[in-house]
């Protein structure tokens, strides 16, 4: 059984962003990009099946610029056994990557989609659930636990109030929550290795896929600032500013 | 011009979520209904009637509606989509599994998490985990749109009278079955609802100790308990506390955070709150930066202490 991976290039988790002096989006020139971490995770678990030999090859797919290579890299380092690239220079939404990826699979017919729950820019928490759609997959968001058995897989999702466990039939999509494993550090020895493994670039068009944008962005600005307060010295007098001054008890 | 709100239940009842749902709908300018799926859920569906503002509810009960399973709730949502030009979730773990099935299935783009209406067709949302906010337009027929609940107001739960419409519930998709539930046991408030909260951090230092600090000062304020990432993680608290960008999004009246340094991903989800305290022994900890009272004290003892002195 195949596993597609899709990984998405973002500023670095530990970037603080600022947002442009137009307004038109945020600072992105000179700042430290890696892959969502989320993806990571993704990736992390797909290899791990592939270890447990549930899995034969792992395939990781990115969608966008040319360096999004780097990011494939990465996951060939952690162990992904080639790369796909969609090249374009174009925005990607979420609906376009979901169709680019849709393509893929089609051609590529894996038997589990693993994706990150979101990409840590955009937040919008939307791609695999839509992929799962255009393909007539059953989806399990939010994974902490994901245990395949014969042509089924259990799915243990982080839910609000708890945890749910749902059960699909393969092929299936899953998207990865922050406890579903902790990726290991990439070797020296692997990243040489990653930068032999094949890596085959596609344009949209090659798939088929019109990726126009169907959400215009007109502006971005900066939250409203929230200033700090003060320092209070001592118990007694948190409690006093909190009945008297803040009156929320 | 008619919005739908997908209804939060769990079956006997009708979660708060989507109060604020309703409200963003509200503002998007037409009528509002409210689809109940699930399965028994008549007492939900009823709930729904009787929130103000809205003027028809349509309930689909069946059993392939009781566990919420994405891919029948979607398809019993569009079921029934062509006649709305709205379709909005509440960005609740459920709002978010399903909304986006629904968008792609009606080719149409999802706006994630807005926190406001500027128009019919214009959002704003939150990115990079809230250090910027995005005002969006869609150029689809259909908005298909999940609302992060601190950014409206809840609707009266009551004062509406709508007539409930039965619809027949849609076929099992046959691809995925609901394999078992472990859900949280509390008495407390629901996070994502409380008034005030109580969030401890990885200065706790172990599930137990977590439990003997914070919960005396819930149970003293009547709040909801939360945490970090990192306690998280640790194992400290469950899964469902997170407070932050890739877990609970909060705005109490009162947040109380202790031992929490203040990563800008859990900034990101309590920020909008409207008083902060901040109890940390470390004074560079940038959770001091948005406090509106911050305590320079170790938690073990300022926390105890704060019980008492309440």
């Amino acid at each position: 059984m195949k596993v597609l991976v899709p990984v998405k290039r973002v500023v670095d988790y530990n970037v603080k962003v600022r947002v442009n002096s137009d307004g038109t989006g945020v600072d992105i020139a000179n700042v430290k990009m890696s892959m969502n971490p989320f993806d990571e995770i993704a990736v992390e678990e797909a290899v791990r099946l592939k270890e447990k030999g549930v899995v034969t090859e792992v395939i990781a797919v990115s969608c966008g610029v040319d360096k999004c290579q780097e990011t494939l890299r990465t996951a060939m380092a952690i162990g992904a056994d080639r790369g796909i690239l969609v090249e374009t220079d174009a925005e990607l939404q979420p609906l376009a990557v979901a169709k680019l990826l849709k393509a893929l699979v089609d051609k590529e017919q894996p038997g589990l989609i693993i994706l990150g729950k979101q990409a840590i820019d955009d937040d919008s928490n939307q791609t695999g659930q839509m992929l799962a759609a255009l393909c007539d997959l059953p989806q399990a968001t939010f994974a902490s636990k994901v245990e395949v058995a014969g042509d089924k897989v259990s799915v243990t999702r982080e839910v609000d109030g708890g945890l749910e466990t749902v059960q699909l039939s393969l092929p299936a999509v899953v998207t990865t929550d922050l406890r579903l494993n902790e990726p290991r550090y990439v070797t020296l020895p692997n990243i040489m290795k990653a930068k032999k493994k094949q890596l085959d670039t596609v344009k949209p068009a090659d798939l088929g896929v019109d990726v126009a944008p169907r959400i215009k962005t007109l502006k971005v600005s900066e939250p409203p600032k929230r200033s700090a307060g003060i320092k209070v010295p001592d118990v007694a007098t948190l409690v006093d500013k909190l009945k008297n001054e803040a009156k929320v008890i | 011009m008619t919005a739908l709100v997908i209804a939060e239940h769990d079956n006997a009842s009708l979660k708060g979520a989507t109060l604020n749902t309703v409200t963003a709908a509200k503002a998007c300018g037409g009528d509002v209904h409210v689809l109940v799926a699930g399965e028994g859920a008549a007492a939900a569906a009823q709930a729904a009637a009787q929130i103000a503002g809205v003027s028809k509810v349509i309930h689909a009960d069946g059993a392939s509606l009781k566990d919420g399973l994405a891919e029948n709730v979607a398809a019993q949502v569009l079921a029934i989509a062509g006649n709305y030009s709205h379709i909005l979730f509440p960005a609740t773990a459920g709002g978010k599994n399903v909304a986006p099935r629904v968008a792609a299935k009606l080719d149409v783009a999802q706006i994630s998490e807005i926190t406001k209406v500027d128009s019919a067709d214009t959002f704003e949302r939150p990115i990079y985990a809230g250090n910027a906010i995005a005002t969006v337009q869609s150029a689809d027929a259909v908005k298909v749109i999940t609302v992060r609940t601190t950014g409206f107001d809840a609707a009266a739960a009551t004062g509406g009278s709508a007539a409930v419409e039965s619809v027949a519930a849609v076929a099992d998709s046959g691809k995925s079955s609901f394999a078992g539930r472990e859900v949280t046991k509390s008495d407390r408030p629901e996070l994502t609802a409380a008034k005030i909260i109580v969030s401890g951090g990885r200065a706790l230092g172990s599930a137990e100790k977590f439990n003997e600090v914070m919960t005396p000062l819930a149970d003293k304020l009547g709040a909801a308990i939360g945490a970090s990432r990192a306690a998280v993680d640790a194992g400290y608290a469950p899964n469902d506390l997170q407070v932050g960008q890739t877990g609970k999004i909060v705005a109490p009246q009162l947040y109380i955070a202790a031992g929490i340094s203040g990563a800008i991903q859990h900034l990101a989800g309590m920020k909008d709150s409207k008083v902060i305290v901040a109890i940390n022994k470390d004074p560079e900890a940038p959770i001091f930066s948005v406090a509106d009272y911050g305590l320079e004290a170790d938690l073990f003892a300022a926390v105890p202490e704060l019980v008492k002195a309440l």
